[in-house]
């Protein structure tokens, strides 16, 4: 009888010190984690916020998978300094359809943030494709093959509906013409209507300097293209927000 | 419940509660009733004696 | 048939694979799997080619289950200095770009490659195999659940695999040290699990009445490290074949959540870990036991509870709301005192015994350790201040202090340990040489300082540069002029790296010398003992 009163205890413990420690180190994560996904004013209200165009998510899906964030950043902080290189500081409500977001936390290479039409699509593509020979002190590495990678395009109808499944407000008729969409907005002089409709003011035309094949090097230079681009900084409201 | 509400109790009350949980922690630690037992498990890495095969 | 079941099962998991690749939504998912199936396949020849049809030997209830540990070990060693390696090269190419070869071997790619495997494949194992070490023995029992073990080490080192292949092929969810894609993290969750229940399993058939503290450290890494990775992981994949899945959170508080992990797994991961680690081999190895118990569940329970609030330092001055960005720079303060409590501790457990840092290369080893544990343990909580912060941010500063605590702290920590359970886990009288023990602390030392030291100039400088403005209030600097301006730093940075591999390349030498059963004919360290004095 001693004996198993004694076993019960010891398991008693080793169970307590798992579920203590468990609770322990919950707090800290409930406590500031989970008012952000509450509070009103985690997120300013602003104008001009749309979810990526399908071109342009498939650039960010590039951009992510070549592990840019390991030296750029995307998160203008309010110094003199910072706005003045890079321009106005960052908005949460900037990065609210990044799943996941880009800020990073290393700048190897400048930040990101609102590199969007600050140079031409040519620019861009020399730039990747042969970073020295437009910035001949830079240490970026080359990104050729992009222009030599067709974009594979079948497939963004289902990356929508991923995006939408975690809230990103795509419609249903986003998702249907996906496909359509990403040849829309990637070829010169298409017809825009339908397309503008459903992505207000997202840039069209050849963006690799090739117009006959749609390639990688297409939807990463669109996407660093809108970068920064879409809030309307005339109609912000400063006092908004928690900052 | 707002977030300057919360705020106002975390800085008063919640940190004294903290506080004070820390303290009686610590004294209930190095209360002089748990010397011996801390002793003893302090000495059972040292009394493996199948380990030194 | 003692690999029956493992054979049949491997053999299905590579029928499932090839389906798998046959069937794949995209090319890098495809090539994933054929990595996935050739693994597997290699593996099923490898076990059938060592299969006999004996009844297997009795196994001794009472003795240790060493077989994974010992492997454990070797893992360690063999991860250690691959990732160390590719963080050379990683150096390397940020000093000459043209080492980068697209699109597998960029700094992008190369730099997860890195981070995961000093992380994940050299820590991880470390953690594993000291913790199943260390729980045996401090319990007195046997691992719980038989063969389980094994399985925990094979599926950590596939897990390893599938995350370095992915982000070669470029596969990779580019959240910082949670970057595999959402199958390995599934697959990463089932081992974590069998992890848990045989280290948790042993400690509850322990045959001493006390839980041992070092486990009481381990567990809090186990178990937190699980709640992180569900949390930070969860995300919806495009295809169920399929590489690619989109984070359930977005922007700002998919930004906490990364941090709140990416915090955390320095927190447990690199720190609550290895303290297990420090809390059982240290006193083993000075045959003294811990300078105050006492202090040391203090320690534990405060540094679980303040480290977990203090991820939110990474996101000063960004678009997270200010109250958040104050608790983080709070508490992360504040674990300056349990941090330094732990290191006092540590440190003090060789009182009366200071004499064998004369003699015993291992022992200074592990002081050498607490001691880096101690300095990035200041110079975090001083980095999270947000005026430091505002300038150090972004920067090589950061590099630099990763580095002191990663080099400084876990890598020697867990070479001591590899040290110390070399000897007793092959049955060896001692290792094959204590001097070589010696000369890789030295290297790794001074590797460190260089790295760490040349990475705060570096750092400072750069941030400085940013935000030098002149009498017009022009910015003097364009971007890359500070990149520029870098060049040697890099270059010194890759040294103080190789100076560290090479000590690893030393250790690897010597523990396999061991391991074989030589012996290195030298003279003691620290020669003969000074002969007492009679007191005048």
């Amino acid at each position: 009888m001693a004996l198993m009163d004694k076993h019960a205890i010891i398991e008693r413990n080793a169970t307590l010190l798992l579920i203590g420690s468990l609770l322990v180190v919950t707090i800290g994560g409930i406590v500031e984690i989970a008012p952000l996904f509450y509070l009103q004013n985690t997120i300013e209200k602003v104008e001009g916020m749309r979810p990526y165009t399908p071109l342009e998510l498939a650039g960010r899906n590039i951009y992510v998978r070549e592990g840019c964030y390991v030296c750029h950043s995307q998160m203008i902080r309010p110094f003199r300094d910072e706005v003045e290189r890079y321009g106005h500081y960052s908005l949460a409500a900037e990065s609210m359809y990044d799943h996941p977001f880009q800020w990073g936390s290393k700048r190897t290479g400048p930040d990101l943030a609102r590199v969007g039409e600050r140079y031409s699509n040519e620019w861009h593509a020399q730039h990747l494709a042969d970073p020295k020979s437009v910035v001949p002190e830079s240490i970026m590495p080359s990104y050729a093959f992009l222009k030599s990678t067709p974009l594979q395009i079948n497939d963004l109808s289902a990356h929508l509906t991923a995006n939408a499944g975690v809230g990103v407000p795509y419609s249903q008729e986003m998702i249907d013409a996906a496909v359509e969409d990403a040849k829309t907005q990637s070829t010169p002089d298409a017809d825009t209507t339908a397309f503008d409709a459903r992505y207000p003011k997202a840039k069209s035309g050849d963006f690799d300097g090739d117009p006959q094949a749609l390639t990688e090097m297409d939807a990463l230079v669109a996407y660093l293209q809108m970068l920064g681009t879409l809030v309307d900084f005339k109609t912000y409201d400063e006092t908004g927000g928690d900052r | 419940m707002d977030y300057h509400t919360m705020r106002t109790f975390a800085d008063s009350w919640g940190l004294l509660a903290m506080l004070v949980f820390f303290i009686s922690a610590s004294a209930f630690v190095f209360r002089p009733g748990s010397r011996d037992t801390s002793a003893e498990a302090a000495l059972i890495p040292l009394k493996d004696d199948c380990d030194e095969r | 048939m003692r690999h029956a079941t493992s054979i049949v099962g491997l053999g299905v998991f590579s029928f499932l694979a090839i389906l798998a690749a046959a069937f794949a939504h995209d090319n890098a998912f495809a090539n994933h799997m054929w990595v996935l199936a050739i693994v597997l396949v290699i593996s099923v020849i490898v076990l059938l080619r060592r299969e006999n049809f004996q009844r297997a030997a009795p196994v001794d209830p009472s003795a240790y289950m060493d077989g994974p540990v010992r492997y454990g070990v070797i893992a360690t060693m063999f991860w250690a200095v691959v990732g160390l390696l590719v963080g050379v090269v990683v150096a390397l190419q940020l000093t000459y770009p043209a080492l980068n070869i697209e699109p597998w071997f960029n700094f992008g790619r190369m730099r997860p490659l890195h981070t995961s495997g000093v992380i994940f494949a050299f820590c991880g194992n470390a953690l594993i195999c000291t913790s199943l070490y260390v729980v045996q023995r401090t319990s007195r029992a046997r691992l719980f659940g038989g063969d389980l073990a094994w399985f925990v080490f094979w599926g950590y080192q596939l897990f390893i695999v599938m995350a370095a292949t992915g982000y070669l092929l470029g596969i990779s969810e580019s959240r910082e040290y949670a970057e595999p894609e959402w199958y390995i993290d599934i697959w990463l969750t089932i081992v974590w699990v069998a992890y848990l229940v045989v280290f948790l399993g042993t400690i509850v058939k322990r045959k001493e009445p006390h839980i041992y503290v070092a486990n009481w450290f381990y567990l809090a890494f186990i178990v937190t490290v699980a709640m992180l990775h569900l949390v930070n992981n969860l995300s919806m994949p495009v295809s169920f074949l399929g590489s690619k899945s989109y984070s359930a959170f977005s922007g700002v508080q998919d930004a906490l959540t990364q941090w709140w992990y990416g915090h955390n797994a320095v927190g447990f991961f690199l720190t609550a870990g290895f303290l297990g680690m420090m809390y059982y081999f240290v006193p083993k190895q000075a045959n003294r036991p811990v300078y105050s118990y006492r202090l040391s569940i203090i320690h534990f329970w405060a540094l679980i509870f303040l480290y977990i609030w203090a991820g939110p330092h990474h996101l000063h001055f960004t678009a997270l709301p200010d109250w958040a960005q104050t608790l983080g720079m709070v508490f992360s303060i504040m674990l300056w005192m349990p941090s330094w409590g732990g290191m006092i501790n540590g440190l003090m457990t060789l009182s009366g015994a200071w004499d064998k840092l004369r003699t015993d290369p291992i022992i200074r080893m592990m002081v050498a350790a607490i001691a880096f544990y101690g300095m990035s343990t200041f110079e975090g909580p001083m980095m999270s201040i947000k005026t430091v912060n505002s300038l150090s941010h972004y920067t090589d500063w950061t590099i630099g202090h990763v580095h002191s605590g990663a080099l400084g702290w876990n890598g020697l920590i867990a070479f001591a340990a590899l040290y110390y359970m070399v000897p007793k886990l092959w049955a060896r009288e001692r290792l094959y040489s204590m001097r070589m023990v010696s000369w890789h602390l030295w290297l790794a030392t001074l590797g460190i300082v260089v790295y760490a030291a040349v990475m705060w100039v570096s750092g400072i400088q750069q941030g400085l540069m940013w935000r030098e403005h002149d009498e017009q209030g022009f910015l003097v600097y364009s971007f890359v002029e500070s990149v520029a301006a870098l060049h040697p730093y890099y270059l010194i940075r890759s040294l103080g790296g190789a100076l560290f591999l090479s000590g690893a390349l030393l250790m690897a030498f010597n523990i396999t010398m061991t391991i074989l059963g030589y012996q290195r004919d030298e003279a003691p360290i620290g020669g003969a003992l000074p002969a007492p004095q009679p007191a005048e």
